[in-house]
């Protein structure tokens, strides 16, 4: 996926990009931290069907829906199970495991946990493998019992 | 008792141009033209000539300049400006030449002196960036892929107005191209000087004179833009290129924190301006001109569409695009206004205020009405296309 970024004068930054269904979406960073949503014209692709303006606030809420949905919607099925409980956990500066690969935590041989996805800088690291290094400021997702998963905020906070 | 003479005229005037703005903003226009026309109706020969109050509305009015251009360079990092500048410098050349060379020319064949002709150039050149950025806004153009192609020609503009407007300055003092070297001269070294030193510099000095203080920040940044607006225009290089220089040297927290201030601030002073401007000219003027400032608006008005509808094919644009890119520049308003009012304080050709008054009432209109029409050649295509369609069905039934 391309991401197209154009300076407007005045006005802020224009970020676009066309989905593999064909259409143009994009949004405009102002300078004050207004965001607007754009949705170019299927018609003629130069104009805005439809322009969504967003506070700074709303923009980081249908961020963080967006992103964080993926993942949550891959761990919908496994809530099913019981017994089985999803956390996430912050990793804090100041962690021992800040700066330390997922193998170095042995949160599985240790606690029985697994660790499903790094949410990092608002992406994600889906499945990450032991050799993904852990940095501060990230947050895990995490499957296990839910003593399990007590034990590694234990660890993770320590 | 003065005080109180003083007071009622004042207010009454800024009541009125309230009441303008709002009747502008519930009819979708700009307020420029009706503050236009407000200051006509006040001035000598109108309906209600002010007396006491023209003092304060004088100096007000060279408060409002040096705002509307303060604010102009807030709006633009030195970065932007430069990127921009490399970016349209051809589109830029076209919408001089397009846009320039109907005034001169006009101004020539009403057999006014070459140095009147050069302002009414300059007065046909500059869209109002004021208008076309709010028409941009209120039509939820910014997103659009032709709105780059038009921000950048008005910022090619704005650039050419720091040594163009201390050009004029310069030949409205002396009279003569030589002596106004000079100026331009200086003026074009100092935009260099500060665009280099704002681009390098620019944090440092907006750090030293940004305060957390709404207060301070404001009186400061005021006080900094008037006094070198004044030593600019002590040294013939034009108040409000100094001012338009300072706005660009700011940049990041300062900037932004400066901006929010001062717009209530330039709203206030420049409604004041552009009636002084119409207090200056005698309503009975106007009439003559009329034809002359309707022809030259309507060739004027087809010269930025041309302009717009050829820089956005450039930057591959769609025919729809190119005519809203077109359109988006008819607009002439405040640029225009101050550059016909270096002309009209230096007292020279009795008819350029009245001609440049008309002009303006006409496109500060015409262009954000146009602004909202879609493109006539593409309605014509779709026609086209859909008669052909037509027929070849009658073909296909027939055959």
């Amino acid at each position: 996926m391309d991401i197209h970024e154009t300076a407007l004068p005045g006005v802020g930054l224009r970020h676009d990009f066309t989905t593999r269904a064909g259409r143009q979406l994009g949004v405009i960073t102002h300078r004050t931290g207004r965001r607007d949503l754009l949705v170019y014209d299927r018609e003629d692709p130069d104009a805005c069907e439809e322009v969504v303006e967003l506070t700074g606030d709303e923009a980081e809420a249908l961020g963080e829906l967006l992103g964080a949905d993926r993942v949550v919607e891959h761990l919908a099925e496994l809530q099913r199970i019981e017994g089985l409980a999803i956390d996430w956990l912050a990793v804090r500066p100041g962690s021992r495991y800040a700066d330390h690969s997922i193998a170095d935590t042995q949160a599985r041989s240790r606690t029985g946990v697994s660790i499903v996805a790094v949410l990092r800088g608002g992406g994600a690291i889906p499945a990450p493998t032991p050799d993904v290094r852990l940095e501060a400021g990230d947050t895990l997702v995490v499957v296990g019992t839910t003593d399990g998963i007590s034990a590694l905020s234990d660890l993770v906070g320590s | 008792m003065h005080g109180a003479v003083v007071l009622l005229e004042l207010g009454g005037v800024i009541l009125g141009l309230g009441i303008l703005g709002r009747l502008a903003g519930r009819l979708g226009l700009s307020a420029i033209p009706l503050y236009l026309l407000g200051g006509l109706a006040l001035g000598e020969g109108g309906l209600l000539p002010l007396v006491t109050a023209q003092e304060f509305i004088e100096v007000g009015a060279e408060i409002g300049v040096i705002l509307l251009l303060l604010l102009l360079g807030l709006e633009y990092t030195a970065g932007e400006l430069l990127t921009s500048m490399r970016a349209a410098a051809p589109a830029g050349l076209a919408d001089l030449a397009l846009n320039f060379t109907p005034g001169l020319v006009a101004g020539l064949l009403l057999g006014w002196s070459p140095l009147t002709a050069v302002v009414l150039g300059g007065v046909t050149y500059v869209t109002s960036s004021g208008i076309a950025a709010k028409v941009l806004a209120d039509l939820g153009r910014l997103g659009n892929r032709e709105t780059p192609v038009v921000l950048t020609i008005m910022v090619v503009e704005d650039l050419a107005m720091a040594a163009y407007l201390p050009l004029v300055t310069g030949l409205l003092a002396s009279g003569s191209l030589l002596a106004s070297v000079r100026p331009v001269a200086v003026a074009l070294a100092t935009v260099a000087a500060v665009l280099v030193l704002a681009l390098r510099y620019g944090d440092a000095l907006s750090r030293l004179v940004f305060s957390p203080s709404d207060e301070s920040l404001l009186l400061v940044i005021l006080g900094l833009a008037m006094v070198v607006a004044g030593l600019a225009q002590g040294l013939q290089v034009s108040a409000a290129v100094g001012a338009f220089l300072v706005g660009i040297a700011l940049s990041g927290q300062a900037a932004e924190a400066v901006h929010s201030l001062l717009t209530p601030l330039r709203d206030l002073f420049a409604a004041v301006f552009f009636v002084f401007f119409g207090l200056q000219t005698d309503p009975s003027s106007i009439f003559p001109v009329l034809l002359v400032a309707t022809a030259l608006a309507a060739v004027t008005a087809a010269t930025k569409v041309a302009t717009g509808w050829w820089a956005a094919r450039r930057a591959g644009i769609g025919p729809r695009g190119r005519w809203r890119a077109g359109t988006a520049l008819v607009a002439r308003g405040e640029f225009s206004i101050v550059i016909a009012g270096l002309a009209v304080s230096a007292g020279r050709e009795s008819d350029l205020g009245p001609l440049a008054a008309a002009y303006v009432l006409v496109l500060a209109v015409a262009g954000p009405l146009l602004a909202r029409v879609p493109s006539p050649m593409v309605a014509l295509a779709r026609r086209r296309a859909a008669a052909a369609a037509r027929s070849e069905e009658r073909a296909d039934v027939s055959g």
